[in-house]
């Protein structure tokens, strides 16, 4: 019914400003932001959602994840602030539930200091009400954040200790019992960066994986997405791009693990909004083209 | 009436919602504690405020616009100063520096680092603040130096490595993957995203793709016959790359929408 409806409104005011564009009269752009705007609105309010399955480039890291044996060394990088959270924060938080549901070992750290704090948000949200069994410094620890963006890699890629005399509550390394056995970030398993600036994905790669010969994992915001897929699949493992990319991550792992169906998976969720808004975005462009060869005939003929 | 009488109007008529909103949302508050809920319903109305002043912007510029972009630059200066200074002196320089500061701090004390060479970067740190006295701010070019020398060394050879060698070296791939015979790959033909038909597909795209982007760049030979045709693909190839990344960018400004809204309708008017 709400795609109905939204299809009725958004098709009807396309039409109108195909009139108004084949009359030849300019349409204002803040009619185009309006219509973006109440396009997205729509799908949020009836809540439309559109099927996804998970692409060979986000299908390599869930089945990396899914196929460590139990108890691996898997770093999370939080490389990200407030205006990237709503594309990434989907992805980490999916990465949090995948990674625990798999008893694995889990490092979270953050190259951007806006990142420890939306990671706080994280362990509140998801880490701590869904999984009460996991043990700080057993089962997770957060290291936090560090200045010196890919000069923290250089470090930690050989001595963790140097670089994080301490973890981000103030215990030392050597009293958290998941750092026994870890001295840098050779001893880690995967390495995931979510992240959308600089430092983030491409400098996990450069510094940390490709020196270290540990496989790297990534989810980067849209806008940087391109530029990381040179980089797969020798480079990096795998790659979430976007919105689309965590929707992906989030079907596969329903898919798998369906007891996390009911947490309310929001890139998920955004596909609908996000579908609605590109169906508009492709309208505008296709009405613009016409106006454009309409009038052009019209200037030939004249 | 003018345009500051409009102004004044305006700005009475946002303050008297942002109040209205506020009282509204205390009033709605989940928790038992009322400073809480009064906390909260500030928040909120306040994130809300921030928010759609910033969409203003794409109305016109305007005082509301000015405001909270002045206040997110203002903020974010000073939280990456707050936590630079909590996370680099007193997480790692402290630390090493002091045992009374350490336990000031709350910070375990290391015994055996290597006390002396921390002083390096506090003593490069601080000729950096000289830039800030005019008669003593060419100190400040030391560090300075050292800085884009060390970065310039260091990202030298990363980037050589995994962005130069590495990268010439995926260009490498087989053109016909898993390659069995014609009757083979006729029979086993399917569009599915992990298939053998993909896979080569893909493969030859890429292949193609580098040579004619390479032959695009390369301006000692005239663009002409067949070297012209592959110029011409060359161009082509840049163009869907371009095309492509802004449709990334859109997807991502949708999100942010997305986002944005989401919160509006969920956090602020509870209709979701």
């Amino acid at each position: 019914m709400g795609l109905i409806i939204s299809a009725v409104v958004i098709g009807g005011g396309l039409l109108w400003i195909l009139y108004l564009s084949i009359k030849g009269q300019d349409v204002d752009r803040r009619i185009v932001y309006l219509f973006v705007g109440a396009t997205v609105a729509l799908a949020i309010i009836f809540r439309l959602e559109f099927g996804e399955v998970a692409t060979p480039i986000v299908k390599s890291v869930f089945d990396k994840i899914e196929n460590l044996p139990a108890g691996s060394k898997i770093v999370l990088s939080y490389d990200f602030d407030p205006a990237m959270a709503p594309e990434v924060n989907p992805m980490a938080n999916a990465f949090i539930r995948h990674i625990l549901e798999k008893k694995h070992r889990l490092f979270f750290m953050s190259l951007w200091a806006t990142g420890q704090s939306l990671l706080s948000v994280s362990l509140n949200d998801v880490l701590k009400p869904e999984f009460p069994d996991a043990k700080y410094g057993v089962d997770y620890c957060n290291l936090g954040y560090k200045a010196g963006n890919e000069g923290v890699l250089n470090v930690v890629i050989t001595n963790f200790r140097k670089m994080f005399p301490s973890d981000a509550n103030g215990n030392s390394l050597d009293s958290l019992p998941m750092f026994k056995d870890v001295e840098s970030l050779k001893d880690m398993d995967l390495l995931i960066s979510v992240g959308g600036g600089k430092p983030g994905v491409k400098e996990w790669v450069l510094f940390a994986g490709d020196p270290g010969k540990i496989a790297t994992a990534g989810g980067s915001a849209a806008v940087s997405t391109p530029l990381l897929y040179p980089y797969w699949p020798r480079q990096l493992i795998g790659l979430l791009g976007g919105t689309k990319g965590a929707a992906e991550y989030e079907a596969e792992l329903i898919k798998t693990h369906p007891r996390f169906k009911d947490k309310g998976m929001p890139a998920l969720r955004m596909m609908g909004p996000q579908t609605m808004a590109h169906v508009v975005i492709i309208a505008f462009i296709v009405i613009g083209n016409v106006a454009y060869f309409r009038s052009r005939r019209k200037g030939k003929q004249s | 009436m003018t345009s500051k009488t409009a102004m004044r109007i305006l700005t009475a008529i946002v303050a008297l919602i942002f109040l209205i909103s506020w009282i509204m949302k205390s009033g709605s508050g989940m928790s038992d504690s009322a400073f809480t809920n009064v906390r909260d319903g500030f928040l909120v109305t306040f994130a809300v405020f921030l928010t759609l002043s910033i969409f203003s912007f794409l109305y016109r510029d305007n005082p509301f616009y000015k405001f909270a972009e002045s206040l997110y630059v203002g903020i974010s200066a000073g939280y990456w100063m707050c936590y630079g200074f909590w996370s680099t002196v007193v997480g790692n320089f402290v630390p090493r520096a002091s045992r009374s500061l350490s336990e000031f701090f709350h910070v375990p004390y290391q015994e055996h680092a290597d006390h002396i060479l921390i002083y390096i970067p506090i003593i490069f740190g601080l000729i950096l603040l000289t830039r800030l006295l005019p008669k003593i701010g060419w100190l400040s070019r030391w560090s300075l130096a050292f800085i884009i020398g060390a970065t310039a060394g260091l990202n030298l050879t990363r980037y050589l490595r995994s962005d130069f060698i590495s990268q010439v070296s995926n260009s490498f791939i087989p053109l016909f993957v898993d390659w069995k015979g014609v009757g083979d790959f006729v029979n086993h033909i399917s569009l599915a995203a992990d298939g053998q038909f993909i896979a080569i597909l893909s493969n030859w795209v890429i292949f193609v793709g580098v040579m004619c982007g390479l032959v695009y760049f390369f301006f000692s030979k005239e663009h002409k016959g067949a070297f012209g045709v592959a110029s011409r693909v060359g161009i082509w190839i840049l163009m869907v790359t371009f095309g492509a990344s802004f449709g990334y960018t859109v997807m991502g400004r949708i999100s942010l929408l997305v986002g944005r809204i989401t919160f509006l309708f969920g956090d602020w008017l509870n209709i979701l």
